[in-house]
């Protein structure tokens, strides 16, 4: 996007041979040259993202404490898979989500991280390693995290199935997905994923036009509706996918959805206006219309949640002082002044022991324990979110991810399941 | 270029003078045209493009829904062609025939260019309090007991899409017509006149014949927006119409890349024959 901006951003290979010295050199002088090297050549890592998790102020904190400027580059979820395949050079630092993987490993495009230069890799909440939220197994249908977290060495190009010293991604923010709705304006409880296909809500329901993302949450509801059980909805046969939008299909002829969202602020905007009143949401959208002062719940359903996971990766392209100041942002993103602040925002982080330092013990008691606010809760910026005594949607992290039934995906059925959406919207 | 040149070799210096132009057309539009034209045979997995030559992108792309969806995509066209035909030459007639000072066209043009003032997606997302369940009209329309429950198919809907493209792309045939009208002798309209011609038959006989050319070029930038956009389809028809458009780009965004070249050469030769059909009306080069 803006290689000209950047000193650091020619061409790699001439710059290598330079660059291995300077990293001999640097390692011969020992711990004490490096500070030095800092000092003389001011560092930008490009870091591409979608702007959901891309917060000026993490970029400002992160410059304050290490002198490394972080320069954004938001693009949405698919064009950060696009460009991790397409053009590997443009970014320093991908944030990436982990279902894309599927995708971006098989190119060589990743270079796997070494744990041993993470200072807190093995305090990764088990989540990620072992797919457990204290201690029990959630759901693994779709990428789950644990699948694709490994590989072998650093330019493997596939997964490993037993944990290694390499990691693909390292988690920056996951969260557990479910239907928000508009209480005032149902004003009755909601508990399954069905009712977003119940004709009550003729007209009045939405679902997200993001089909790897759609298609999981229809599998719910299908699942709900008692139509079919999947083995794995991240991994729908053929058969499988033709019957999930036959039910979409039937759906939207009957004049069940108002309207398909793509853009977060869209489905802000559909549920704020009153247009829609139950749909597939994202957490920090159901924040967004809570601070326009109007009713919306982010609601638990008895079925579970679709989950989703993004995290860090290094492209191949990086090296030398570079590959140092993206390990350094690593590390500082897990030393938990962003998992806190991340925290806050309703997201969850990967280090959980360190983002609890940098919380107030009310805070970490609303956001992670489920406990009632005993003072109001406020968003990062000073937007009052909960009034005391209010208590968080799903609860404690543990209920919450411990009620995980799938992930976002990559199926193998792909091309497959994005024609049949077409159909889907064409219908 | 220098004279001697230009006098030795007049082609050389003609050719010269194209040459730049001529490169950035290559570059940048016949290039990027033989590569979309060369990977619509390529095959692609999850993340990799392969060199082949298959048909099957093609053969797949002839099914019922994209039939449905370009015929969805040819009504659009051709309603909101229709709109923006008689509305955008009514304005640039008004314009043309019965603003007098150019100060004041000048104004008036300026208006008819606010719609592009703000972005896309804002000015669309807009709609939404105007044309909403819960929206102006909605709201006005019960007040006034008119109607009882809220008027549905104002938004996300085809008329919403319609009206969007309307609102957006009036301008684009105001402007070639206004330009024709210009051109037109005003003696001519005398001339109608004192044989005895009624103001309608001035119009149809006189007026909109010389305005020809600007109604055929206003229609071809009309025809190729609307064959080509997914962007207002989407937000206004709330995601659920289908357009060629959409079906490229949810292609491309899946890294599904010779589906979507195989596709966009499909639509590329539709609009082409299209437009190919317009110019057989008039002869654009001779006209301008």
């Amino acid at each position: 996007m803006s290689d000209h901006n950047d000193p650091n951003a020619t061409p790699a290979t001439p710059k290598l041979g330079r660059r291995t010295l300077l990293k001999g050199a640097a390692a011969a002088g020992g711990a004490l040259a490096f500070p030095f090297v800092h000092a003389q050549e001011k560092i930008t890592l490009r870091y591409l993202g979608t702007a959901v998790n891309q917060d000026k102020a993490i970029a400002d904190k992160f410059k304050a404490d290490t002198g490394i400027e972080i320069q954004y580059i938001p693009v949405t979820t698919d064009d950060v898979t696009k460009r991790a395949v397409t053009a590997p050079n443009s970014f320093d630092l991908i944030d990436t989500e982990y279902f894309s993987l599927k995708k971006i490993l098989p190119t060589g495009n990743l270079l796997g991280i070494d744990t041993k230069r993470i200072k807190n890799a093995d305090k990764i909440t088990t989540l990620f390693t072992k797919g457990e939220v204290a201690g029990k197994k959630v759901g693994d249908q779709g990428t789950a995290p644990k699948k694709v977290m490994y590989v072998a060495s650093p330019t493997a190009k596939d997964f490993a199935k037993e944990p290694t010293q390499f990691m693909t991604l390292i988690p920056t923010v996951y969260n557990a997905d479910t239907l928000g709705i508009r209480p005032d304006l149902i004003k009755r409880p909601i508990e399954s994923w069905k009712e977003l296909l119940n004709p009550e809500f003729k007209g009045k329901t939405a679902i997200l036009n993001i089909p790897s993302i759609g298609i999981m949450d229809a599998a719910m509801v299908v699942e709900a509706m008692g139509i079919y059980k999947y083995p794995d909805k991240g991994n729908m046969t053929k058969k499988e996918i033709d019957l999930t939008i036959k039910t979409l299909i039937e759906a939207k002829k009957a004049g069940q959805f108002r309207a398909l969202w793509k853009d977060f602020n869209e489905s802000v905007n559909l549920m704020a206006s009153g247009e829609v009143v139950i749909q597939s949401m994202w957490s920090p959208a159901v924040t967004a219309v809570r601070t326009k002062g109007i009713a919306c719940t982010f609601q638990p359903l008895k079925e579970g949640y679709r989950a989703w996971a993004a995290g860090f990766g290094v492209p191949k392209t990086v090296s030398g002082k570079k590959a140092d100041a993206v390990y350094e942002f690593i590390n500082w993103f897990l030393d938990g002044w962003a998992g806190a602040y991340l925290n806050r925002q309703g997201y969850y982080s990967a280090v959980l022991e360190t983002a609890k330092a940098k919380m107030e013990a009310y805070e970490w008691a609303y956001w992670m324990e489920g406990k009632a606010a005993t003072q109001d809760i406020k968003s990062p910026n000073g937007d009052l979110l909960a009034k005391t005594g209010s208590v968080r949607d799903g609860g404690s992290y543990e209920t919450r991810m411990g009620g995980i039934a799938c992930w976002n995906a990559i199926m193998d059925e792909n091309a497959y399941m994005v024609q049949k959406w077409n159909e889907f919207v064409a219908a | 270029m220098s004279a001697p040149v230009a006098r030795e070799h007049p082609g050389l210096a003609s050719g010269l003078q194209a040459a730049p132009f001529a490169l950035v057309f290559v570059l940048f539009l016949v290039l990027p045209l033989v590569l979309v034209v060369t990977v619509s045979f390529w095959r692609a997995s999850d993340y990799e493009l392969i060199p082949a030559f298959t048909l099957q992108n093609y053969l797949d792309i002839f099914s019922v829904v994209t039939f449905k969806t370009y015929l969805s995509t040819l009504k659009f066209c051709f309603l909101v062609w229709l709109v923006t035909l008689l509305v955008g030459f009514a304005v640039a007639y008004f314009l043309a025939f019965h603003v007098r000072s150019v100060g004041a066209q000048t104004l008036l043009f300026i208006l008819c260019t606010v719609p592009f003032w703000t972005s896309n997606v804002i000015r669309m997302i807009s709609w939404v309090p105007l044309l909403g369940r819960n929206g102006l009209i909605n709201q006005g329309l019960q007040s006034l007991n008119v109607i009882d429950a809220p008027i549905e198919w104002l938004l996300f809907s085809d008329f919403s899409v319609v009206l969007a493209f309307v609102h957006l792309y009036t301008m684009f045939m105001i402007v070639p017509i206004f330009n024709s009208m210009m051109r037109i002798d005003r003696a001519l309209i005398e001339a109608a006149r004192d044989s005895g011609a009624s103001g309608w038959q001035t119009v149809w006989n006189v007026v909109v014949p010389l305005s020809r050319t600007g109604i055929i070029i206003g229609s071809i930038f009309v025809i190729t927006i609307v064959m080509g956009d997914f962007v207002t389809i989407g937000v206004m028809g709330g995601q659920q119409i289908a357009s060629v458009g959409k079906i490229i780009q949810v292609q491309t965004s899946y890294l599904q890349f010779p589906m979507a070249a195989a596709n966009a050469v499909i639509l590329l030769a539709v609009v082409l024959m299209m437009i190919w059909g317009l110019t057989r009306l008039v002869d654009i080069r001779k006209e301008l």
